[in-house]
């Protein structure tokens, strides 16, 4: 039994700090790992809130039927045992995050203020601003700080986690780590480590994600024998702005204060938007869906209007786009309300969304599957958790807006506590325990990428994983383009081994770290257009025109992947609906 | 390829850089093919994708500090035709060429565009910029708090830790060691919270005395440069108040 327990947590976004700033409270040592300095960790780019049933506004909501609407909302595919404890725990999680001094927004008498998201009836959204990502991450921060100065954590900002060093039976002993300035490659020693290391974006090429979210770590992991679950459902945020280097997201907040979303009737119509009058335009989500009109869930917002795009070729000016209007809304209560993504939309596009309607397209956002976790957040390699965006566990087949902020910080918060308990249960280790072997294959690793004489660009693979990705396996499926897509990866697979780096310099080689984790995205990518490949239904944010229903009998199934000889081999495990008996999922009711 | 690019629209881009910490300072051309609505760093991205100098030497990608590019992450912040600015809000379109690259000024270089800005997080903790809570177990809700306070607090914490009102202040130098307009509006942010206020006189007297808040020289820079707006000169001129206080009531109690 270890005396201290001593735990590694990869990654400094929410899920990350939470899970540090409980080990550091219930006395433990955290080494804590981030690519970047842990401030800029993608949690920042939330923006629209994070939903707790507090029941502040009289509406007689409450934890139960946030539960269900997580559940609905993601199509019934999440076990509905840590949803459930999860919504339960979102009041007290607000209520912390309050006395961390998030400054959110408040009602006249001094309360918080919330507002309405996707896929529920209630005002359920605590928020500050537009920027409650941003806000969230840095109150964690700033506690982890505190506990810094302390000396309690210890941050390696700069590392970039390459693998776990395993032992002899299997479980984790610590993490393999390079230094992104020196390249040093080194292990550090752990009893457990929890990893946090968000979505996949990158793999996607273009997405709302940021930089660092290449979905490299669980990759590793998954190579090392991990499972990686329902890896097929990917959400496709319904309002991005289109842009050169990325998507950037236009929150679902636009919506939740009053946004409307619409195309004119006539597709030749050039007037420009303001001047075109109400009975000339046409609301499509509010004329489909009366009931939760602009606030359906993301993947039904976003599959109307790739309808409206493609199949009806009502896209502005014949482009894929359509308007995304808070022009009505007075200029007061949007600054106050939605100023941080109106100062993006200006700043990125150079037009005021609070005067032109702006100009919006559905983007890759958000990374349902994951690493498969146990209800203690717990992957299959004993010692190994994983939480946030990183694991599987909470969203299903389609994650509700404003509920990821929530499940970050759940996660953090049980991941900490079960780690902790696993070290202190953990018998010593025999001989290093595997640290030299793991240290071994990595810098073996890294000898045959600076010495491959190769041709291939690294970033010109990147770019056509990313085209390939976001042509098959996005929102719309067919198999025959996720065979297609399967047969790219291993073609780009191939032309891997024959990498070139211009750049093969030891210090601050970003082309380098981006290489490595070039090749984990590949592998993932496999994971991803296969396990598409396999669910011959639409359920959530994965969508078969071919299949289009959702077909329980055969798929209410969790989707488990494990690296066998290479290539992705699937397993299905049953999802615990022990309290939500499955319904049909019909946005479009009116009852 | 180079007839090809002749007859299209290009970009001509400079770029300072610099292998490791101590190496020797060079900079290079690049021609990048124009595309409308190119922000800086897709512009690095390009060269990444063929890096090679306008003369047609092949050298290596571009170091450089990037995450969210939609400037909340605060990590691209560089000189720009001279100018500290965010790289990703940049925009190709506005700005004058050939465009001039080159890392912020007042931080070690680590290599190319990318600078260790670490000594804004170790001035957080100087002034204890977080609200010592109680523990992370259910204890209710925070006091009420007027929305006017959140208001006053919101545009403070909105500050994303890009560095670039210390790279523009004429008092941050090694001379000084001026703590920065970041630093001070963070322990203003804390000192406005009705719970964090408890570590008030901590972080008026981390800011007393050298390289503390004596050192702002009014320049304004800060204010001016800042991408995120904050009230910069607001809260320095509010603490310099606070902290001239703190000092006079410490002189007779302590």
């Amino acid at each position: 039994m270890a005396a201290t327990p001593r735990i590694i947590v990869v990654g400094g976004g929410l899920a990350g700090l939470s899970a540090v700033i409980k080990i550091a409270e219930a006395g433990g040592k955290v080494d804590l790992f981030s690519i970047v300095p842990v401030k800029r960790s993608h949690s920042v780019c939330a923006q629209g809130g994070i939903n707790a049933a507090k029941n502040l506004k009289g509406e007689g909501d409450d934890v139960f039927k946030h539960f269900d609407d997580t559940i609905y909302g993601g199509d019934f595919l999440a076990n509905q045992t840590p949803v459930k404890a999860m919504t339960a725990q979102g009041p007290a999680i607000i209520d912390l995050l309050d006395r961390m001094g998030v400054p959110f927004n408040r009602t006249p008498e001094g309360l918080l203020d919330f507002r309405r998201f996707g896929g529920t009836l209630y005002h359920r959204t605590a928020f500050a601003g537009a920027t409650t990502g941003q806000q969230l991450l840095y109150a964690l921060d700033e506690q982890v700080r505190r506990y810094e100065a302390e000396g309690k954590v210890t941050k390696y900002e700069g590392w970039e986690f390459l693998s776990a060093v395993l032992d002899s039976k299997g479980a984790a002993r610590g993490i393999c780590a390079m230094d992104l300035r020196s390249m040093e490659t080194r292990t550090f020693p752990a009893d457990a480590i929890i990893v946090c290391t968000g979505g996949n974006g990158a793999i996607f090429g273009k997405s709302t994600n940021s930089v660092v979210c290449t979905g490299s770590a669980q990759s590793a992991l998954y190579q090392q024998g991990a499972f990686y679950a329902n890896g097929e459902f990917i959400q496709v945020h319904p309002t991005a702005i289109p842009g050169e280097d990325k998507l950037r997201l236009m929150s679902e907040s636009a919506r939740g204060e009053g946004g409307r979303v619409w195309v004119p009737r006539d597709k030749n119509d050039k007037r420009v938007a303001r001047s075109i009058p109400e009975a000339d335009r046409w609301y499509f989500l509010e004329e489909w869906y009366p009931k939760y009109g602009n606030l359906v869930p993301r993947d039904v917002a976003t599959r109307a209007i790739f309808k409206v795009v493609y199949e009806h070729g009502m896209g502005i000016d014949g482009q894929p786009m359509v308007y995304l209007d808070l022009t009505h809304i007075d200029r007061a209560t949007l600054d106050r309300k939605l100023e941080g993504i109106l100062e993006i939309y200006e700043k990125f596009v150079g037009d005021d969304p609070r005067e032109v309607p702006m100009k919006i397209f559905p983007g890759m956002h958000y990374t349902m599957g994951g690493l498969w976790v146990d209800f203690n957040q717990q992957t299959n390699i004993p010692g190994v958790y994983a939480a946030g965006e990183a694991d599987y566990s909470i969203h299903g087949a389609n994650r509700l807006g404003a509920n990821s902020l929530l499940s970050c910080i759940y996660g953090g918060f049980v991941a900490g506590p079960q780690a902790m308990a696993y070290a202190k249960a953990l018998p010593a280790q025999e001989g290093d325990g595997g640290h030299a072997a793991e240290l071994a294959r990595q810098k073996e690793k890294n000898e045959a990428l600076l010495n491959n004489k190769g041709t291939e660009n690294p970033f010109k693979i990147w770019r056509e994983l990313g085209e390939t990705m976001t042509k098959h396996a996005t929102i719309i499926r067919y198999n025959a383009g996720l065979d297609e897509a399967d047969a790219k990866i291993v073609e780009l697979l191939e032309r891997y081994k024959n990498v070139n780096l211009s750049d093969k310099s030891q210090w601050a080689n970003t082309s380098f770290a981006f290489t490595r984790q070039l090749y984990n995205m590949l592998e993932l990518g496999r994971v991803i257009v296969q396990g598409a490949r396999l669910r011959d239904e639409s359920r959530g944010a994965h969508y078969k025109p071919d299949f289009p229903e959702r077909n329980d009998e055969k798929f209410l199934k969790t989707t488990k992947a494990a690296y066998k000889d290479g290539a992705p081999a699937f397993e299905f495990e049953e999802v615990d609906t022990q309290f939500i008996t499955p319904r049909p999922r019909r946005y479009d009711a009116t009852a | 390829m180079a007839q090809a690019a002749t007859s299209t629209r290009t970009i001509k881009v400079e770029i300072k850089r610099q292998s490791t910490p101590d190496g020797k300072a060079t900079t290079e051309a690049f021609e990048i093919p124009y595309r409308p609505n190119m922000n800086i760093t897709s512009l690095l991205g390009e060269i990444a994708l063929n890096p090679t100098t306008v003369t047609g030497a092949a050298t290596t990608p571009i170091t450089y500090d990037s995450n969210c590019l939609e400037e909340i992450c605060g990590s691209c912040a560089m000189l720009i035709n001279g100018k500290a600015m965010m790289a990703c809000s940049a925009l190709v379109d506005k700005l004058e060429q050939p465009i001039r690259l080159a890392p912020l000024s007042k931080f070690p270089v680590v290599r190319d565009l990318a600078v260790d800005r670490s000594v804004l997080f170790e001035n957080l903790k100087a002034v204890k910029a977080w609200v010592p809570i109680d523990g992370t177990y259910d204890l209710g809700p925070a006091p009420r708090q007027f929305p006017q306070i959140q208001e006053q607090r919101y545009p403070l914490s909105n500050c994303i830790s890009c560095t670039i009102c210390m790279e523009v202040c004429p008092q941050f130098n090694d001379v000084t060691g001026f703590v920065g307009a970041a630093t001070i509006a963070q322990a203003r942010l804390f000192n406005m919270d009705p719970a964090g206020s408890v570590l008030k006189e901590d972080r008026l007297r981390a800011l007393a005395g050298d390289g503390g808040i004596q050192e702002c020289g009014f320049a304004q820079n800060c204010v001016q440069a800042c991408p995120k707006g904050l009230p910069l000169t607001e809260a320095i001129s509010d603490m310099g108040r606070d902290v001239f206080v703190q000092q006079v009531k410490d002189l007779f109690t302590r």
